[in-house]
């Protein structure tokens, strides 16, 4: 489903990737792990089209297509979702009008039917009560003033409206209470099916005892420098990264 | 120097012109009150940009223009007036076809007894109505003697909207005031010149459309003088959506007696150079004045807004928010003063002025003023420049908005808060579709390089 290969990323002159690969396919849970400013977010953001980061190498294809060729309302509407690790705060613009807004986009995307209100309500309701987030949300701002939790709730809301083939998952088990957690990894799990896939960028092997990823990648300074199973995360859990940092450090002066 | 004279002179001709083609005689005192504003407005001249108050606003197109009073024109419909006047409920409304009330287009039927709606020349003429409180009002707040455009307003003073709503009554029918230039080929200029009146403890909501019927090139200088009495409470709305070659100078002088409650609105689409002068005299104690305004423009328009709020007495409230949409190379100005006088105490005055830049030739002059001779008041001013949260953005586009949808959006949010204050509901819903019509303009939200 996903194709990365080799990828270089700058910003502002600074190269953070440093050629990637990585490869997903449906029905699959990849976790990405790996210390601050390592790039994970970086990875995330280019994955769902943000421009102010320049790719200029490797290639990243999705479901056959070239996804860097997409627009970001492109990659959208042909399943690609980023649940920011920071979501943005926009005064003026409820959050319903804008749920409202991005479902009638992707669907028309995909060339189907535009919702009415009532149909929209209804399929909101239900998830927001799945979600265990107050229905008072929806008429405020979008994000303005949500607390950190609501904002990381309201983003898996936005993946269960938009039904994505690709979501990727930017830390948001971060800021999130035990039970939180749990909720979020539910609506998660009820997305999970053999034709989608999961990218979960976390700290945390907690949230992985919820949402059991299939496969562990750790990313350090642009590159993916060790996959495995599960017991992966278990082991940085009580290493740390350091040693993979020195193992990368030192095939890095090697090379 | 004798370029300006010459072009000035060109005013004060056409003011003889249009005193010796006959017509109608004013009362005495008006006679005399003309007489002395064209004297006044020889001696002023056009302002020129080495005036303070009109350091970025070149009127040179209008003192150049060889602009002709406007004729009556009764080549107009009501059709041709539909896309302007509010649709639906019994609004009340009066139309001006180039400065002159036009009874066959208007509806002024079924208001509460006392209550005055139509035409300023009307009354004039009316002896039994033209009586004392017209004298007592008329041209006693916008003062000639500094301002040049009040002066030339005043010159010409002929007709306009006349409304007066006595003690105590609640005019709960929106007021619509329509004026149109209705073009003729040549330059046409008109001098609407309105006189609304809110007795004590009355209400009364009343909207100024200004509007061009068949394009080029035209001057409005229209002149509103409210007076709030005690307690009163007024929503006023301007409209501003003449053609895109229109020149606009306008002046609303506002006076408030105490415990007086005035919104007025001030928005701004269309013409091509426009001006609004917005001056209010909180002279009575307790008074509250709010100046909301919106002005979304593009291509090379230039819009100019500029507040003078005097505190005159105690425990005053006024607040001013005014925001901005540029888009192609237009150009905005925004001045806001808040004057407080000694005496003054307990003045709460608030000023904010946010601009929204939609491409790189836009530009925004933005100064606030503060003028304070009392020492117990709180007075606050706030100025923002910005362009569209790059963010936010890529946030909706990654939702499945395309640019234009996400760009939309955002600017609709913009000026929501502008629009919600608007408490008269049919302008407010004019202003949404306004405003969407405008931004579904491609070219209002290029996107920037
Ligand atoms: N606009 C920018 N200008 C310069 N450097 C940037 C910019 N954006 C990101 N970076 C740098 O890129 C690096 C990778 O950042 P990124 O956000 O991808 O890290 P991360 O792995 O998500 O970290 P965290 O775990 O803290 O979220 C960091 O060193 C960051 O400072
Ligand atoms: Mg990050």
């Amino acid at each position: 489903m996903l194709e990365i290969r080799n990828l270089h990323v700058r910003v502002d002159g600074h190269e953070i990737l440093k050629g990637l690969d990585l490869s997903v396919h449906a029905g699959e849970v990849h976790s990405i792990m790996g210390p601050n400013g390592s790039g994970k977010s970086t990875l995330a953001q280019v994955i769902a089209g943000r421009d102010l980061y320049e790719v200029t190498g490797g290639q990243i294809v999705y479901q056959g297509r070239d996804l860097l060729e997409l627009a970001p309302e492109e990659r959208a509407g042909a399943g690609v979702f980023l649940a920011f690790q920071y979501p943005v705060e926009i005064p003026g613009v409820s959050t319903s009008y804008f749920l409202k807004s991005a479902l009638n986009a992707v669907r028309r995307q995909r060339g189907e039917s535009e919702t009415d209100a009532v149909e929209f309500l209804e399929l909101v309701k239900d998830k927001i009560q799945a979600l265990g987030m107050d229905e008072r949300l929806l008429s405020r701002a979008l994000n303005e003033g949500f607390s950190g939790g609501e904002k990381k709730r309201n983003e898996i809301l936005q993946m269960a409206v938009l039904e994505p083939r690709l979501a990727v998952l930017d830390e948001t088990d971060s800021g999130l209470d035990i039970d939180a957690l749990r909720i979020v990894a539910d609506g998660v799990n009820r997305l999970r099916s053999a034709d989608r896939a999961f990218v979960v960028v976390t700290h945390y092997q907690r949230l992985l005892n919820y949402i059991v990823p299939d496969v562990v990648h750790v990313l350090v300074d642009g590159r993916i420098v060790r996959s495995g199973g599960r017991e992966l995360a278990l082991e940085l859990e009580e290493r740390g990264y350091g040693w993979l940092e020195q193992e990368a450090g030192a095939t890095a002066v090697g090379a | 120097m004798s370029v300006a004279l010459e072009q000035d002179n060109r005013f004060l001709a056409a003011f003889d012109d249009w005193r010796m083609s006959g017509g109608v005689r004013p009362p005495a005192w008006l006679a005399d009150v003309r007489e002395a504003a064209v004297a006044r407005f020889a001696e002023l001249g056009f302002p020129t940009l080495r005036d303070e108050d009109w350091r970025f606003t070149d009127v040179e197109p209008i003192a150049r223009g060889r602009f002709v009073h406007a004729p009556p024109s009764a080549e107009v419909t009501l059709d041709d007036l539909r896309p302007y006047l509010w649709s639906g409920e019994s609004a009340c409304h009066l139309v001006f076809v180039n400065g002159r009330y036009v009874a066959a287009l208007s509806n002024a039927d079924g208001l509460p007894p006392g209550v005055i709606a139509g035409s300023l020349a009307d009354a004039l003429q009316a002896p039994a109505r033209g009586d004392h409180w017209i004298q007592d009002h008329l041209a006693r707040y916008a003062d000639y003697e500094r301002h040049a455009f009040a002066a030339l307003s005043t010159a010409f003073i002929t007709d306009g909207a006349l409304l007066y709503v006595p003690r105590g009554c609640a005019l709960d029918r929106p007021v619509h005031l329509l004026y149109v230039t209705a073009a003729n080929g040549e330059p046409l200029a008109t001098h609407p010149r309105n006189l609304l009146i809110a007795e004590q403890g009355s209400r009364l909501s009343v909207t100024e459309t200004y509007a061009t019927l068949g394009g080029g090139v035209h001057f409005t200088n229209p002149v509103t003088e409210l007076v709030a009495g005690p307690g009163a409470v007024v929503d006023h709305g301007r409209l501003e959506r003449e053609g895109p070659d229109a020149l606009h100078v306008g002046t609303l002088q506002i006076h408030q007696r105490r415990d007086s409650d005035v919104r007025s609105h001030c928005l701004t689409f269309g013409g091509a150079l426009v001006r609004h002068d917005l001056n209010v005299v909180l002279a009575g104690e307790g008074a509250h004045c709010l100046l909301n305004g919106l002005y979304v423009v593009g291509g090379r328009q230039h819009v100019d807004n500029h507040l003078r709020v005097e505190h005159a007495a105690p425990h005053g409230t006024s607040r001013e928010n005014f925001k901005g949409i540029l888009g192609e190379r237009s150009r905005a100005v925004f001045t806001g003063r808040i004057v407080v006088r000694a005496g003054a105490q307990k003045t709460d005055g608030k000023q904010s002025n946010r601009n929204l830049l939609l491409s790189d030739g836009a530009k925004v002059n933005t100064r606030p003023q503060l003028e304070i001779f009392a020492d117990d008041v709180k007075c606050t001013h706030g100025a923002t420049v910005g362009q569209l949260d790059r963010e936010a953005l890529f946030y909706l586009r990654s939702r499945g908005l395309t640019a234009a949808e996400a760009r939309s959006l955002l600017v609709h949010a913009f000026a929501r808060e502008s629009l919600e204050q608007v408490g008269i509901e049919p302008l407010r819903r004019q202003l949404h579709a306004l405003l969407a019509e405008r931004l579904a303009a491609a070219h209002a939200l290029e996107a920037p390089p």
